[in-house]
């Protein structure tokens, strides 16, 4: 269930090593979602190969059931627009 | 005193989308990057290019299309925030009195670019 929800990011959910991962880790934690952590910098394909997929050139990436949502802004954007949370 | 990658990010953002509004904000003083750095930016796009792409994604991406050099892995550019827009949301948005504030705040890094205190 866990993997409904899976964070690209930089660093991990408890040590983010970048603000902008770090801001959307803080928006699932507080929303109590479950999601899972994947740190991109522990392996330089996933980094290449996640960029690849969503054809998206930054971290962190929200993916919902396989499909990619967004970057820090349009999680902020969501956040703020009540958007996201029917999304959980 | 602006520099290139600035120029070269508001020029091709101009020639895109003909803007009403234009701001290339450059955060990279925010993070832990040498002074005088060009790798982190903020951009605030506000055109009718955007009125058919109706999701933020969508919005986003002919941002990220008309940037690729710049945020390609081997570009120089290691983040980008994006505003993007149409001029009645952003009237709107300025109408309500927001502003767009600073991006979140650098957590270190991943090690991958000079440090500001690096020799």
């Amino acid at each position: 269930k866990a993997n409904d929800v899976v964070l690209y990011m930089k660093g991990t959910k408890s040590m983010p090593q970048c603000g902008f991962s770090s801001r959307v880790a803080g928006v699932l934690n507080y929303m109590a979602v479950d999601f899972a952590d994947v740190n991109v910098l522990a392996d330089e394909d996933i980094r290449t190969g996640i960029k690849e997929f969503s054809d998206w050139p930054t971290i962190p990436q929200l993916y919902v059931k396989g499909e990619f949502v967004g970057g820090c802004d349009i999680i902020t954007e969501m956040t703020l627009s009540g958007e996201l949370d029917t999304l959980f | 005193a602006k520099g290139p990658v600035s120029e070269a990010i508001a020029e091709k953002l101009t020639s895109a989308f003909s803007p009403v509004h234009l701001e290339v904000r450059n955060e990279s003083h925010m993070h832990n990057v040498p002074t005088g750095s060009e790798t982190h930016f903020k951009v605030i796009v506000i055109s009718d290019k955007f009125k058919d792409a109706r999701t933020p994604i969508k919005r986003h991406r002919l941002v990220n299309d008309t940037l690729k050099e710049e945020v390609a892995a081997d570009g120089p550019v290691h983040a980008l925030s994006i505003v993007a827009m149409t001029p009645e949301k952003w009237q709107a948005k300025l109408e309500k009195g927001e502003a767009v504030g600073p991006s979140p705040n650098c957590r270190g890094g991943d090690g991958s670019l000079p440090k500001r205190n690096e020799a």
